[in-house]
């Protein structure tokens, strides 16, 4: 297994560009879905039938592991990266969501009481009384995601879902050890660069 | 900040300052630029997006009628394993953790040294994934259920213990000071001053793992390391869809049972 | 009185099903002044304050204000008469992460779309209205402050300033110092009777502090057991009256 083989490090990096744009797009548009999801399955905002709909669709997301989703998707849409999103797009919204919308069930009612007596509208309220009390556990939220489908989209290429899990599996299956661990060693590398980005836009969001 | 009273024509007011807003801004940019680097380079073939709806379809007509029969030959003794390989892994990280995390707990271990060693455990556990912790346990004892739980362990030990060593932080200084003060050994100190402290976060630490864990042996399967994922992975491969079906629905079936006994776990516990 | 800015009319609110709060209670607000409400915990006060602009549904009983029902209305007609009636409240229910000048500017929220709300994008002349109520409130330059790191006293300014900003035609004050000590008790009636006679608006207030209703107000209205019991000038306010109002008379002296 040592030392790590670097030699095909063309490959190495086209499969971790790949992976960390699945991660970027999962990302964007699992976070787009899981705000009004989230909010949706709050019980204190929301009539029992709107938020028992969206907790089962919240609870449908999460039943299983991205790979497992990433499987399906593969089946469905055929080998490639767009399935590798739909997969982490789906788990993004299980994850979000349903700490969002426990977020959400914590806030404080009388500030929202306040806004209400002044007349606003329902999405006066949420964008005055809900989101101020919420916002900066959204984003801490949906930067652990990001770095969770980071994680993720180096694993959906075992099952054909596009980035480095192909070339890794590929290299594992041949015994070619050495590459294994070359591949190995990047992602960890890449997975710590994640960690640290999301860390410095937590701090300016004040999350 | 105090602006004079009486200046009253036309003040200006912004949520952030130019600072505020200039980083917000470039975090904006950044998200942005990404996304559209992202979406313009992806491999996108829309003839296959075009197409899902009816492949899903198609998948889920496949998929009937589910074939209950084959659960007790082929499916529920890989179910029992994936439990075991959870149950075990999580048993065996937690063993691992605690040391690791009372080395990285700043007051329970004051030496800096330890401690950035014991977080360098941590992360490094924490940074791979299960599904290569699998990877490279297979490549030392084989295949197996063995490689299995090992990963499992070893992916759990960095969570179990960054959470562990945090809850032993906030421990409250006051009962500590108490027994030191009264000459009571380390040992002491640990099971009567720490323990009853952050014995309900424990808990719920290592219940919040092994829920996690349940889901995460699922999958290990796939690349060979023990439980369901095999069964998955076998039907799969041969295209018996309705085979794929009941592997899918007892996963399912698993994975709420877990939620709903943690859930209930945790209300007798904490 | 010729226009009262409020009558309510037969009101009776019961919050389970025959336990009654409030019983059958009418009362006219003048276009002008302070009226309070006083009488012991459970008499109702909260519960008629906050009838009326209807955080709390009353049973029966109609509100009429500005020609219309309060207790008839509906969706954006409700949300375009709370627009009208600015609320004072007991623990200052700010938006404790939002700016001082952000809580003040939620008063404008029924006039402004969702969207420019969300982006702050608010008319320059209800941000330069709103600089006026801070220097009114006694709050200058403190515009930027997030409201969790202000004082009770400087909170119950903000919220203030938020339902002035409101342009009301009617001001509810639901127990404004109960949280406060006395001396800043005072200095928020102050400001809250001036303000609102600065801005002809009348203001109907409940209070535990008989002491502090007397030197404020220019109608009492005494509560007890969800009826109205007193209704007078300060000055009309006999320790008989008072001891009518709460029971008993050995607290009086």
């Amino acid at each position: 297994m040592l030392p790590p083989n670097f030699e095909h490090w063309d490959a190495i990096l086209k499969g971790l560009k790949e992976s960390l744009e699945i991660a970027v797009l999962a990302s964007f548009f699992g976070i787009l879905i899981a705000l009004p999801v989230g909010l949706l399955a709050a019980r204190n905002l929301m009539p029992a039938w709107v938020s028992w709909s969206a907790r089962a669709l919240i609870a449908a997301a999460r039943a299983f592991h991205p790979v497992i989703v990433a499987i399906l998707f593969v089946k469905a849409i055929g080998f490639g990266a767009i399935a590798g999103i739909m997969a982490l797009v789906v788990a993004s919204v299980g994850f979000i969501g349903k700490l969002f919308a426990e977020a959400v069930e914590e806030i404080s009612l009388k500030q929202l009481e306040g806004v209400r007596a002044t007349g606003a509208s329902f999405a006066g309220v949420i964008a005055f009384g809900v989101l101020p009390q919420v916002l900066p556990r959204f984003i801490g939220f949906s930067t652990y995601q990001f770095d969770s489908n980071v994680r993720n989209s180096t694993m959906v290429g075992v099952v054909g879902a596009g980035g480095i899990g192909a070339p890794l599996f590929v290299a594992f299956q041949r015994f070619e050890y050495d590459v294994v661990c070359a591949i190995i060693l990047a992602i960890i590398a890449v997975v710590f660069l994640a960690e640290v980005i999301s860390a410095r836009v937590q701090r300016i969001f004040g999350a | 900040m105090p602006s004079a009273p009486g200046s009253a024509a036309a003040r200006a007011w912004n949520r952030f300052t130019p600072a505020e807003r200039l980083a917000r801004f470039a975090v904006y940019l950044a998200v942005v630029a990404a996304v559209v680097v992202s979406a313009a380079t992806v491999e996108f073939i829309p003839e296959f997006v075009y197409d899902a709806p009816e492949q899903m379809r198609d998948l889920l007509v496949r998929m009937w009628p589910v074939d209950f029969a084959h659960y007790p030959r082929g499916v529920h003794a890989a179910l029992v394993e994936t439990l075991h390989i959870a149950s075990l892994g999580t048993l065996l990280a937690v063993a691992l953790a605690v040391p690791v995390g009372l080395l990285a707990a700043r007051n329970v271990t004051p030496v800096p040294a330890l401690n950035y060693l014991a977080k360098l455990v941590l992360v490094s556990s924490r940074s791979v994934n299960s599904l290569v912790w699998a990877l490279l346990f297979i490549a030392v004892f084989g295949p197996g259920a063995l490689a299995g739980t090992l990963a499992i362990a070893f992916r759990s030990i960095g969570f179990v213990g960054k959470l562990f060593a945090e809850a032993c932080e906030e421990a409250h200084p006051g009962t500590i000071e108490a027994l030191a003060a009264v000459g009571a050994p380390w040992a002491s100190i640990l099971t009567h001053g720490y323990w009853p402290q952050v014995k309900p976060a424990f808990w719920a630490i290592v219940l919040l793992r092994w829920d996690i864990n349940v889901r995460e042996s699922a999958v290990l399967g796939l690349v060979g390391a023990g439980g369901i994922g095999v069964a998955l992975n076998t039907a799969i491969n041969l295209f018996q869809w309705n085979r794929v079906a009941v592997v899918l629905l007892a996963i399912f079936a698993v994975v709420i049972a877990a939620e709903i006994l943690v859930t209930q776990l945790r209300k007798r516990l904490i | 009185m010729a226009q009262a800015a409020l009558a309510i009319r037969n009101l009776s609110k019961a919050y389970a099903p025959g336990q009654f709060v409030l019983r059958d209670l009418s009362l006219e607000v003048a276009p002008r002044g302070v009226t309070a409400i006083i009488g012991p915990s459970g008499s109702g006060k909260s519960t008629l304050i906050r009838c009326i602009n209807r955080l709390v549904e009353p049973t029966a009983g109609a509100i009429l204000f500005e020609g219309r029902d309060l207790t008839r209305l509906k969706g954006a007609e409700l949300r375009r008469a709370r627009a009208r009636i600015g609320m004072v409240f007991q623990e200052y229910n700010l938006v404790e992460r939002l700016t001082v000048m952000e809580n003040v500017l939620t008063g404008r929220l029924a006039y402004v779309s969702p969207l420019k709300a969300w982006l702050r994008r608010f008319p320059p002349e209800d941000i330069e209205r709103a600089f006026r109520l801070l220097d009114e409130v006694g709050l200058s330059g403190y515009e930027r402050q997030r409201a969790d790191s202000l004082s009770g006293g400087q909170r119950q300014r903000v919220g203030i300033a938020r339902a002035i900003m409101q342009q009301p035609r009617l001001l509810l004050a639901d127990e404004p110092t109960s949280s406060l000590d006395p001396k800043t008790s005072v200095e928020i009636m102050t400001l809250l009777r001036d303000l609102a006679a600065g801005h002809a608006i009348p203001v109907l207030v409940n209070m535990h502090d008989v002491e502090l209703a007397r030197r404020f107000a220019d109608r009492i209205v005494g509560l007890a057991g969800g009826a109205i019991v007193f209704d007078g000038p300060p000055h009309a306010l006999s320790d008989a009256r008072l001891a009518g109002i709460y029971g008993g008379e050995s607290w009086l002296h």
